[in-house]
């Protein structure tokens, strides 16, 4: 015989006794159970109250309205995310005029309701060292500087108001200019020269090369603490040691897998590099072409890192610049007027992807976002701002929107 | 943290008999089902007809109700169900009803306007992924305070279009004069607030029509639901208000938490869907494309954010491309695989001398690849190369894209003795492996296509045709 649960019991008693309740009394009980019952139950045990369809117009009974006040969910999460610092000082051994802080949250992202943000998302603006195809609305305002990197580092933090930048040393690869590594490290010196923010760097992605490329550019920003974008499976040892010894930040990158992010993280801790050093990056596809498996995979690893897994417990980072890979955020008017696409205009499609992508990265739990677009950052920053933003004030009325003309 | 159910809490209220009525083999497949929510409780007859059974029964319908509650809005094939969700998480199990979207109409508008706008929500289609996305309904606005106007205006567009409609007044008497006018077509009523709630409810009961609750304050959204609830109305939407701008937290934070106290604290009064009104961004006025812009951003942070319904004004082409695909995005069952079937298959009716392409099996890529080939009606051969379900750019980043696995899948799809030529068209992101694989496959040669398979029929035009006739 099956078990009948303990608020069923109260509420097949009640209903034994349902023609001896006041409708009021009855109803406080009600409360008392859970809800999902009394609205199972409703017509069986509220004979006093006439069905919906019979009653007559204009004349159903209604109860009093009673105040119940609405209490916040608590959650408590026993886990919390590692707080980690991007860039030093001089007091530091470095050279950066401000540092940027990550991390340090105890709840999911934006839970406002349960306590703060205390190191609110950041962005980096990409850097690459020889001029690429780009989107035109991205291309339109770098190109002037695109032969420049250390003047294209400049225009981000100073024009476009980004917290950070990479460079991306894809010349580097074998494939491409085959740039060679002593070249690609002046590159980093200028750029740590032209700006004073911490920076990223970046290789070109070639797993040969890599390695070679990101520990000479480890070595030449020794002591900057600088990001190293980043270690792979394949690639994590060197760029580890690299890190290790010219005091710098590893982002520990695996693609859209959650396991072999926990593997990699273990692996580059077990090479003795802390935690208080790693930044973890799960991949970031386009809005469009799979960014819900990033959503997904970003939630499962903070929800995870919050309940105390301590492998997941680092700040996350998201290359939301992927957005740019989708076709709707580039292609042309032209071309979607031939292919019959009704798309609208390319010059908004393409910020507002970026923009969404990396709004919906943040909710998930992203903490440094990798972008590309001026007007995709403003608009960002000024998310982050009103999303951490929690001082009481006077909000306006909304409801008239009904009667808006 | 999540109170989903395990497979033996529901198995042990079920009949136990094995009989397989209800198409499972046992019971205790069809509880697993059951969860998943794969089947129905109704198909265990045994468990409706049989009176022992009866307490069990009611105990089952009790637990299978998902935390927040389905509504139904509007009436035949374009009808919508708004909420039925059960998760926080969509990787815990998978959202189930995608954001219904509502563009805004208001009693004052001249017949033309009103014809084109419902017209056009009507049918606005954007294809992606084998998916046609679409709008979802219509939302009345009386601005004109004219119960007749209003009546009127929701006679037109009924007459225009069989979509479900929100009517929206605080004045009993207009939403009275409405629901007369959209009669059987459940509309959602919006709204019931602190001060209408008798009048709206009375309606509710006499008209049989869902509710939406309106009180940017939580207690008082919170009261109003349960009084509601009290008088027997249990199709319920909260509207705890859509703020925008430099107050957009505030919204942020109130629909988490409602969403949040739903199904993880338990919290049952507010266990009903939640709609937001980007278009309250309006309420500064109209200034073109920068409202356009805040309220897509808006609409969009509630699709991420819990929102089961949205009333939209802007119906500029590029904001509802980004509010229709985030949406498609989020409400997407992430149980389902990403990788599509690796080898060679014929789009169209291909011969020897036919062009192969090259891509990944990651679903996304291979299915916009596929489309655009068909679209283009391109005889052709598609090679699909397993790549773990990744994308070209980080398979050929993460190595799962690489020359032995193309010469490999070359050997074994047997394309050597389907086509005469040996040249093989790669994705532009994998242009990085084309010299390694001319090495690999012996005597292919490997020509870069675009970064984009939008571009092939012109690649094709350049590369191909031109090759072909020289």
């Amino acid at each position: 015989m099956a078990e009948t649960p303990e608020p069923f019991k109260r509420l097949l008693a009640l209903l034994s006794e349902v023609e001896e309740i006041e409708l009021e009394n009855f109803k406080l009980e009600a409360e008392e159970l859970t809800l999902s019952l009394t609205r199972a139950m409703m017509p069986a045990i509220m004979p006093a109250m006439p069905a919906p369809e019979m009653a007559k117009p204009g004349l159903p009974t209604l109860p009093a309205f009673q105040e119940v006040e609405f209490k916040s969910p608590a959650i408590e999460y026993p886990g919390e995310i590692v707080e980690v610092q991007l860039g030093a000082t001089k007091s530091e051994g470095g050279t950066r005029e401000y540092v940027v802080k990550l991390g340090g949250q105890k709840i999911m992202p934006f839970y406002r309701f349960l306590g703060p943000t205390p190191n609110p998302p950041v962005v980096s603006l990409d850097v690459f060292d020889m001029p690429l195809k780009l989107a035109k609305a991205v291309r339109s305002n770098i190109e002037d500087v695109m032969e420049d990197p250390a003047e294209w580092a400049k225009r981000c933090i100073n024009k476009f108001g980004a917290d950070m930048v990479t460079i991306h040393l894809i010349s580097t690869d074998p494939y491409i200019k085959d740039t060679p590594v002593k070249e690609a490290a002046k590159v980093v010196e200028d750029v740590l020269q032209a700006v004073k923010c911490p920076i990223i760097i970046g290789g070109s992605g070639n797993k040969d090369k890599d390695p070679e490329v990101l520990t000479k550019a480890a070595e030449v920003a020794e002591g900057e603490q600088v990001l190293i974008n980043s270690a792979d499976l394949h690639t994590y040892k060197p760029v580890v040691e690299a890190a290790k010894k010219y005091g710098h930040i590893v982002l520990s990158w695996t693609q859209l897998d959650i396991n072999n992010q926990k593997k990699l993280n273990t692996l580059i801790m077990d090479e003795g590099f802390p935690r208080e050093r790693m930044i973890i990056d799960p991949t970031t596809a386009s809005l469009g072409y799979g960014l819900e498996y990033t959503y997904s995979i970003m939630e499962r690893i903070r929800l995870a890192a919050l309940k105390g897994d301590e492998i997941l417990q680092m700040p996350m980072s998201s290359g939301t610049t992927n957005a740019w890979g989708a076709r709707e955020a580039f292609l042309s008017n032209k071309k979607c007027n031939e292919l019959g696409l009704p798309w609208g205009d390319v010059a908004l499609r393409g910020p507002m992807w970026e923009t969404l992508s990396a709004m919906s990265v943040m909710l998930a739990g992203a903490d440094l976002l990798m972008m590309m677009h001026p007007g995709a950052v403003a608009g960002f920053k000024a998310l982050v701002k009103a999303f951490t933003d929690d001082t009481s004030r006077d909000m306006p009325p909304i409801g008239n929107w009904v009667t808006m003309k | 943290m999540s109170k989903r159910l395990k497979p033996l809490d529901i198995f042990k209220y079920l009949p136990k008999t094995n009989c397989k009525i209800c198409g499972e083999e046992t019971c205790m497949a069809f509880a697993m089902k059951l969860i998943e929510r794969e089947t129905e409780l109704a198909l265990c007859t045994p468990l409706f007809d049989e009176s022992k059974y009866q307490e069990n029964k009611d105990t089952l319908i009790v637990m299978l109700r998902p935390p927040v509650q389905p509504v139904k809005i509007g009436t035949g094939e374009k009808s919508v169900i708004v909420g039925g969700e059960e998760v926080v998480y969509r990787h815990e199990l998978t959202f189930y009803n995608e954001t219904r979207i509502f563009i805004d109409v208001h009693d004052e508008m001249d017949s033309k306007e009103l014809t084109e706008r419902v017209n056009f929500v009507d049918e606005y289609t954007v294809f992606r992924i084998g998916v046609h996305l679409k709008l979802n309904g219509i939302a009345v606005r009386s601005v004109s305070n004219d119960p007749a106007k209003f009546a009127k205006t929701v006679e037109e567009i009924l007459k225009l279009a069989d979509l479900p409609l929100v009517l929206c007044t605080f004045d009993p008497k207009i939403m009275k004069a409405g629901l007369d006018a959209a009669k059987g077509k459940r509309p959602l009523i919006y709204a019931a607030t602190v001060t209408n709630w008798e009048d709206i409810a009375k309606l509710a009961m006499e008209y049989n029509c869902p509710v939406a609750v309106f009180s940017t304050d939580l207690t008082t959204l919170n009261s109003i639901a349960i009084t509601l609830q009290k008088a027997g109305i249990d199709e319920l939407v909260l509207d705890p208000g859509t703020y925008f701008g430099e107050n957009i937290g505030a919204t942020l934070n109130n629909y988490t938490l409602l969403r949040v106290a739903a199904i993880e604290a338990g919290a049952e009064s507010v266990g009903f869907p939640l709609m937001g009104v980007p278009a309250t961004v309006y309420l500064e006025g109209d200034k073109g494309t920068e409202s356009a812009w805040n309220e897509t951003i808006v609409g969009s942070m509630l699709i991420d954010r819990f929102a089961s319904m949205l009333i939209v004004h802007n119906v500029e082409l590029w904001s509802l491309l980004a509010l229709l695909t985030l949406r498609q995005t989020i409400y997407t069952d992430p149980r389902i695989h990403p990788a599509v079937d690796a080898g060679l298959i014929k789009i169209g009716n291909p011969g020897v001398d036919s062009p192969v392409f090259l891509t990944t099996n990651f679903a996304l890529t291979f299915y916009t690849v596929k489309t655009d080939l068909e679209q283009a009606a391109i005889d052709s051969w598609l090679l699909t190369v397993d790549t773990e379900g990744i994308g070209v750019e980080s398979a050929v980043a993460g190595g799962q894209l690489n020359a032995g696995a193309v010469a490999d899948l070359i050997k074994e799809t047997g394309l050597e003795e389907k086509v005469k030529h040996r040249k093989l068209i790669i994705p532009g992101m994998a242009a990085r492996i084309s010299g390694e694989t001319e090495d690999s496959t012996g005597g292919w040669q490997i020509l870069v296509g675009p970064r984009d398979s939008s571009a092939i029929p012109k690649f094709l035009k350049q590369n191909w045709e031109a090759e072909a006739t020289a």
